[in-house]
């Protein structure tokens, strides 16, 4: 064979078409960039390290997966209090204060771990801190007297009204009219049981053991039921509410996608070329079904709100009509790709159009239609979430609530939680019930 | 012609009767599922569904007449929001950018046959599965508490979200690549990124756009949407005209209209540039 050599015009064809090549593959990257640049300048980057709070940032992780318990003694009346996140909730009994906290007369002793210990007593208040010495404060005349060695590191701020040690193991403060002491400790507090269950009180062997055998705290019910309850009605969490608001979303999703879909079957025949002979009828049901995709579901679920008022019903009905219309043209389209052959055959048979639709069309298009259906279910799922927080039904209300507060982080985070195994639940059923009904 | 024996006309008669019970029973229990729900959604509305009704149009109606006696001014208040609108656009698209870009990655190393660490493939379509499952508002209202409003927050978290859904689809894409380019790029010693640059992407490049361009119509909703819940963008004008009630709705109308235009216009472009690419 002899060696192959390509004509000189063959070469520069050759060589121009991958210089072209060449020259695309190096202007798509490089126009990405410039759109990237371009938009970069437009949402103002340079200016959002200046806004950012990085203090809201570490509030918000540190509150993720850890509670703090507040410590306060009222200097007038020498009351203490002991609360977890300083809420009403989750004020300690006075007999039965955590064991690292020591009252006696007029004297606490507050054991922040690490050797940190904190004293109130009537003179004043005195921070240990190891490794740097002990921290004296005393009222004096209406100013507070601060003892501490020399010179006064930057993590104590001073002034005669407000004495603040900020330290790894906690937060210290001291004013005229009280002082307080600020613990945080990993976990969700309280998460189970309130303080006021006595389940509150015992470690998990003692739970199972009083739920087994042990006996009736509450003379109504057994101890199973009791713990049951305490846990549904947690005034902290309120994992009964939750739940609910769970239920709500899903609610939502399942009512407003097989509404939708039940609704846009009919619509979608009458929209299909091959089933449907009458021309206008056919365009402007396809009109419909573009405006209501057009108009969004943002529309839709804000004038739906006004007359409905909120709640799950309202985000349903904003689900349904959003879907119809996308339903409305998948389901059309789908039946336009039929294939006439069995349609021909049952029509051979003398069937009427209904029984032609019913037994040549219907089984055909089933699979493709509950795919589509069981898809749209899933991302309405994530969609009820938000459109919860617009119409106020389910969880997205209660998260829009809980991070409106901007302290109530552990609720967001668990929240959170909730939301993304729901939807991966979601996600796996109907995937499940897409390989079942599709396959079987 | 052989008629069928009669034992067997009546156990096929027999099956297509129990079918037609388990199919009956199945869609009554599905139907009363249904109405049930319907009625609890219901109970816990604030407003009923048969007293809603007749309000209904009350809103639109009052809405459009309002905008009608102040036509006039539609025009320049559709000149006034378009910056918002072209924010609205910008998020969804640099999030479909910034998405597609991380799905492309994601995608590569989780698809059979392709996977940079074959080992790991599980934990990056875990992570896929966690970033799709993740609702944008969740990220974006915790991001604007951080970063203050913006369309930063809205883009951050659309992204996240579109990496995830993008990055299964073009994974699917990805496994029905032919490998063959693949192993002639490793015969003649092309690095892992060679085979895929010169390899695999000339040959998904399609259809990854095309899904690229159908989530890019779902973005520019959803940066619509978390524009109304947060802020950023024309939802954020919209939702601030409807604040102010009566008197602003000539703002709310045009708004409405900028938006509706958009979505159609995007749809469309988009919806012949997707049969294109497919067919091409």
């Amino acid at each position: 064979m002899t060696d192959a050599t390509l004509s000189p015009a063959l070469t520069t064809a050759v060589l121009s078409r991958f210089n072209r090549r060449k020259l695309v593959a190096l202007a798509v990257p490089l126009a990405i960039m410039t759109y990237l640049a371009y938009a970069a300048i437009a949402f103002d980057i340079a200016g959002l390290a200046g806004r950012a709070r990085m203090d809201n940032a570490a509030v918000l992780l540190s509150d993720f997966w850890q509670h703090k318990t507040h410590v306060t003694r009222d200097n007038r009346s020498g009351a203490l209090r002991v609360a977890i996140d300083g809420e009403a909730k989750g004020v300690y009994p006075p007999d039965r204060l955590p064991g690292w906290i020591t009252h006696s007369g007029q004297s606490t002793r507050i054991d922040l771990g690490d050797g940190h210990i904190v004293t109130y007593d009537d003179a004043g208040a005195r921070y240990q801190v190891p490794g740097y010495g002990l921290i004296d404060i005393r009222p004096e005349n209406g100013r507070l007297h601060l003892t501490a060695p020399q010179p006064l590191p930057d993590w104590i701020s001073a002034s005669d009204n407000r004495v603040s040690v900020t330290t790894p193991s906690g937060r210290f403060a001291y004013t005229r009219t009280k002082v307080e002491t600020l613990r945080y400790q990993p976990g969700w507090a309280l998460f189970f049981f309130t303080l006021d269950s006595p389940f509150h009180y015992m470690n998990w062997p003692e739970i199972a053991a009083s739920a087994l055998w042990g006996p009736r705290l509450d003379p109504d019910m057994p101890n199973i039921a009791a713990m049951a309850r305490d846990f549904w009605t947690n005034s902290m969490w309120r994992h009964g509410d939750v739940l609910w608001a769970m239920f709500e979303t899903v609610l939502m999703a399942f009512l407003g996608t097989f509404g939708a879909a039940l609704i846009a079957l009919p619509l979608g025949f009458l929209a299909a070329r091959n089933m449907m002979p009458f021309g206008p009828l056919r365009f402007m049901l396809r009109r419909i079904f573009d405006f209501i995709r057009g108009v969004d579901g943002l529309i839709w679920t804000i004038v739906l709100a006004r007359a409905f008022g909120p709640g799950p019903m309202t985000g349903s009905l904003a689900i349904l009509l959003t879907d119809t219309g996308s339903f409305g043209k998948l389901f059309s389209e789908a039946l336009e790709n039929i294939d006439e052959k069995q349609v021909e055959g049952i029509r051979s048979t003398g069937a009427g159009a209904l029984q032609r639709a019913r037994f040549g069309v219907i089984p055909q298009v089933t699979p493709v239609l509950l795919s589509q259906v069981l898809y749209f279910l899933e991302s309405n799922t994530r969609g009820a979430t938000v459109i919860g927080a617009i119409v106020g039904g389910g969880i997205g209300l209660l998260l829009t609530q809980a991070i409106q507060t901007q302290k109530d982080w552990e609720d967001v985070a668990y929240y959170v939680v909730l939301i993304v195994l729901m939807v991966m639940a979601m996600d796996s059923l109907s995937g499940w019930l897409r390989r079942r009904l599709i396959k079987g | 012609m052989a008629d069928l024996a009669p034992a067997h006309r009546d156990a096929y008669l027999e099956l297509t009767r129990r079918r037609r019970l388990y199919g009956g029973l199945l869609l009554i229990i599905f139907v009363a599922m249904m109405a049930a729900g319907f009625r609890l959604a219901e109970s816990r509305n604030a407003g009923g569904f048969i007293d809603g009704l007749p309000m209904l149009l009350a809103f639109p109606s009052e809405v459009l007449a309002e905008a009608w006696q102040k036509r006039a001014n539609l025009p320049g208040l559709i000149v006034a929001h378009l910056p918002s609108l072209i924010e609205t656009l910008n998020i969804a698209a640099v999030s479909t950018i910034l998405g597609g870009l991380i799905a492309m990655i994601l995608a590569l190393l989780s698809t059979r046959g392709l996977a940079r660490w074959p080992r790991l493939t599980g934990v990056f379509r875990r992570l896929m599965d966690a970033l799709r499952a993740m609702p944008e508002i969740v990220i974006a209202l915790v991001l604007i508490y951080i970063l203050g409003g913006g369309p930063v927050p809205a883009v951050a978290a659309i992204s996240l979200h579109t990496a995830g859904a993008l990055g299964k689809l073009f994974s699917e894409v990805a496994e029905n690549a032919d490998l063959k380019p693949v192993e002639g790029l490793a015969s003649v010693g092309g690095r892992w990124s060679q085979q895929v640059w010169l390899g695999v992407l000339p040959q998904v490049a399609p259809n990854w756009l095309s899904y690229a361009l159908m989530r890019f119509e779902i973005n520019l909703r959803a940066s619509a949407i978390l524009g109304f819940v947060g802020s950023g963008g024309i939802g954020y004008d919209l939702k601030l005209a409807m604040q102010w009630g009566g008197g602003r709705y000539d703002e709310v109308v045009a708004i409405f209209l900028l938006l509706f235009a958009a979505i159609v216009t995007i749809d469309r472009i988009s919806d012949h540039a997707r049969s294109q690419l497919v067919k091409g």
